[in-house]
């Protein structure tokens, strides 16, 4: 029997079990249809998918617990709270891409809130100059970091985890006079993760600029394409894609007016994940990135200043964890010693990349499904906390989804069959 | 006459204890093939990577058309317009055909990178290389042995080098691809571009060379013109074998 689906006839790799097995045609049929998705996918998404597949349980599994999980208060507060541990996220993944890790990340992301507390409030530097001189702090370290690791090839576990603690007491000691530094509630900081455009067309017009933009942009692509001569995906796809997209963009758009509206934090970290993702995929720079992580001497001999790239890429991660810090201090309205101190920021952002699909063996990653890494951890410390679980279980299933996480990637990256000798 | 495209002199290069070269001479001019022939381990590999400014020499002096140049990094000789084939292709595997083949060397529009127009060009490049032209979008890693060398020459020739270094660049070729290639270099050649091949068959070597410069034990060994010289004499060459006459009569 030939497999039917919509794709283009004769292309269809047959992955089922041979003719005339025991299988019943309508799980054929799935099964055909799966395939041709599948193979519509881009890598990117495709290692993408175990993770919205996880979302759909984590949310069903909570809901069935709790009937407040999906409620749109909730929901709209996990995207609040998503904005820190996301931005951190998608500074790693730069790292993790090119094959190094930055586990400083959790205590830069406290420094930042310190240093931006402590020069504003008790210093009384203008709120502008504070936070400016907060990112400066967090891109120094990175790039202090990322140097050593560069020139000195000292491997980028050693460096950062000496960080991790070197910036931790720098932020303690900033931190000493009082141990938690409340920020001005009425500052820009402070505004962040607290302001909401209420008005319900805000929501709804983002959405229908996010599927008008991306319509646009696949239909000037296929035209281009067209005219160059060079293969160019099926309208439908777009099409489909479209729908999609427009399906996810107004459920959102309307589940957050049934709170408060769009919160800023949200819409500016859309928009940095949007920025990062056209750097990583659509620029030199984020080829140059991508080129690093392949294994071997390519990048090097394709004369690409490999020291360079390296160092921006931990400057990259040390800026965005001051981001994330920020965010983390507005969301808290203070600076706090134990903010970042715990490890539980550095594991989560580290999940969220991975679970993203973004490979710790460097080469693989891309920014918008941290997006959803991002989204499954905050949904399960938001469903633990409604759940009232203890700071022990929580810890126990940070690191139980990490655990798992890496498996997952490892098993991908090596299939076992291939480490038998 | 005009000084060499290439001229190296007294090129030495260490790995720790290992001399791997040693004084080496070496000259290739605009318009000409020169093979490089040697014994496993005679230093054919770490004279390209130093050509091609993978691995610095240590001593000796590098002449670039009659001007003294300093190669430190492979962007260095990228400047100059030397493009070069590694024995391991070299290639990002996590990267496809297109982005091999424009890495480091982007072609941009408005900022951003034009994926038409590299995806195009790439497919014309193989397409006038002629050895097959394999799905350029799919990752390098998941490409057969023929395909990533396939990549790795269209990615030599992009940007018109003066200078084409190839390391064992018929290796995983079949019979007609390897005549092919050698219809390109001879193309190639005729249009005034300099060729360095290294080479094990000594088929290949007297079908395309005009000159094969032999590597002994990391040093010179000779060169001959390979229209006058036996084959038996450049092999006794390749293994010590005979005496250095004629290097002495064709080096100057």
């Amino acid at each position: 029997m030939a497999v039917s689906g919509p794709g283009t006839p004769g292309t269809v790799r047959s992955t089922g079990p041979p003719a005339g097995g025991p299988v019943p045609a309508g799980a054929r049929r799935i099964k055909a249809y799966a395939d041709v998705v599948w193979r519509r996918l881009r890598p990117g998404e495709r290692s993408a998918l175990p993770v919205v597949l996880g979302l759909v349980v984590v949310w069903a599994v909570f809901q069935s617990q709790n009937g407040n999980f999906l409620s749109p208060r909730n929901l709209s507060n996990i995207s609040v709270d998503l904005v820190s541990t996301g931005m951190i996220a998608a500074g790693l993944i730069f790292v993790l891409v090119i094959g190094e890790i930055d586990l400083s990340v959790g205590s830069l992301s406290g420094l930042a809130g310190a240093v931006y507390a402590a020069l504003n409030v008790s210093h009384g530097v203008p709120e502008w100059l504070a936070v400016l001189l907060a990112l400066a702090s967090g891109a120094a370290a990175g790039a202090l970091q990322g140097f050593f690791v560069a020139r000195a090839r000292v491997p980028s576990y050693a460096i950062t985890l000496a960080g991790l603690l070197a910036w931790n007491g720098l932020m303690l000691y900033l931190l000493s006079p009082t141990g938690t530094i409340d920020i001005n509630d009425n500052g820009f900081v402070a505004s962040l993760t607290d302001h909401y455009f209420s008005d319900v067309w805000v929501a709804y017009g983002l959405a229908t600029l996010g599927t008008a933009g991306y319509v646009l942009t696949a239909h000037l692509r296929v035209r281009r394409r067209k005219a160059a001569g060079v293969p160019h995906q099926p309208l439908t796809e777009i099409w489909v894609r479209a729908a999609l997209l427009a399906g996810l963009a107004f459920t959102a758009a309307w589940m957050l007016n049934r709170f408060q509206g769009v919160p800023l934090a949200l819409l500016i970290f859309l928009i940095v994940v949007a920025g990062l993702d056209y750097v990583l995929r659509r620029t030199s720079y984020g080829r140059m990135v991508i080129a690093l992580g392949g294994k071997g001497e390519g990048a090097r001999r394709a004369g690409i200043d490999v020291l360079r790239v390296r160092v921006s890429v931990f400057m990259m991660s040390g800026t965005l964890a001051a981001v994330g810090g920020l965010f983390m201090t507005s969301r808290l309205v203070s600076a706090s010693q134990a903010t970042g101190s715990d490890g539980q920021v550095l594991i989560n952002a580290v999940a969220a990349a991975v679970l993203g699909g973004t490979s710790l063996f460097g080469g693989r990653g891309t920014i918008w499904s941290a997006l959803f890494g991002v989204l499954v951890i905050e949904s399960i410390a938001s469903g633990m906390a409604l759940l009232g679980a203890g700071q022990p279980l929580q810890f126990v299933i940070t690191g139980g989804v990490l655990f798992v996480a890496v498996v997952i990637d490892s098993l991908l990256h090596h299939p076992p069959a291939r480490n038998r000798a | 006459m005009a000084p060499p495209l290439l001229a190296l002199r007294g090129v030495c290069k260490r790995y720790g204890a290992v001399r791997a070269l040693v004084d080496v001479d070496l000259e290739i001019r605009a318009g000409e093939v020169v093979a490089l022939v040697g014994e496993n381990a005679a230093g054919k590999s770490t004279l390209v990577k130093v050509i091609s400014g993978v691995d610095a020499a240590d001593r000796g002096m590098i002449a670039w058309q009659g001007r003294t140049v300093r190669i430190g990094r492979p962007y260095d000789a990228q400047t100059l317009g030397i493009a070069t084939v590694y024995q391991d292709l070299s290639l990002c595997e996590n990267l496809d055909g297109v982005g091999n083949v424009f890495l480091g060397r982007e072609i941009h529009r408005l900022g951003i990178l034009d994926e038409v127009e590299m995806e195009r060009r790439t497919l014309e490049l193989m397409d006038t290389l002629g050895l097959g032209t394999p799905d350029v979008r799919a990752p390098v890693a998941s490409l057969s042995g023929v395909q990533r060398q396939t990549v790795a020459i269209s990615r030599s020739l992009l940007g018109e080098p003066r200078l084409l270094l190839l390391d064992e660049p018929t290796a995983s070729l079949g019979l007609d691809q390897i005549a092919r290639l050698f219809d390109v270099i001879e193309h190639l050649r005729d249009g005034g571009l300099g060729v360095l091949l290294i080479s094990h068959n000594m088929g290949d070597i007297k079908a395309i060379a005009d000159q094969v410069a032999v590597l002994r034990l990391g040093r010179n060994n000779g060169v001959f013109d390979v229209n006058t010289t036996s084959q038996e004499q450049i092999t006794s060459a390749v293994i010590g074998a005979s005496d250095n006459a004629m290097a002495h009569r064709t080096t100057m």
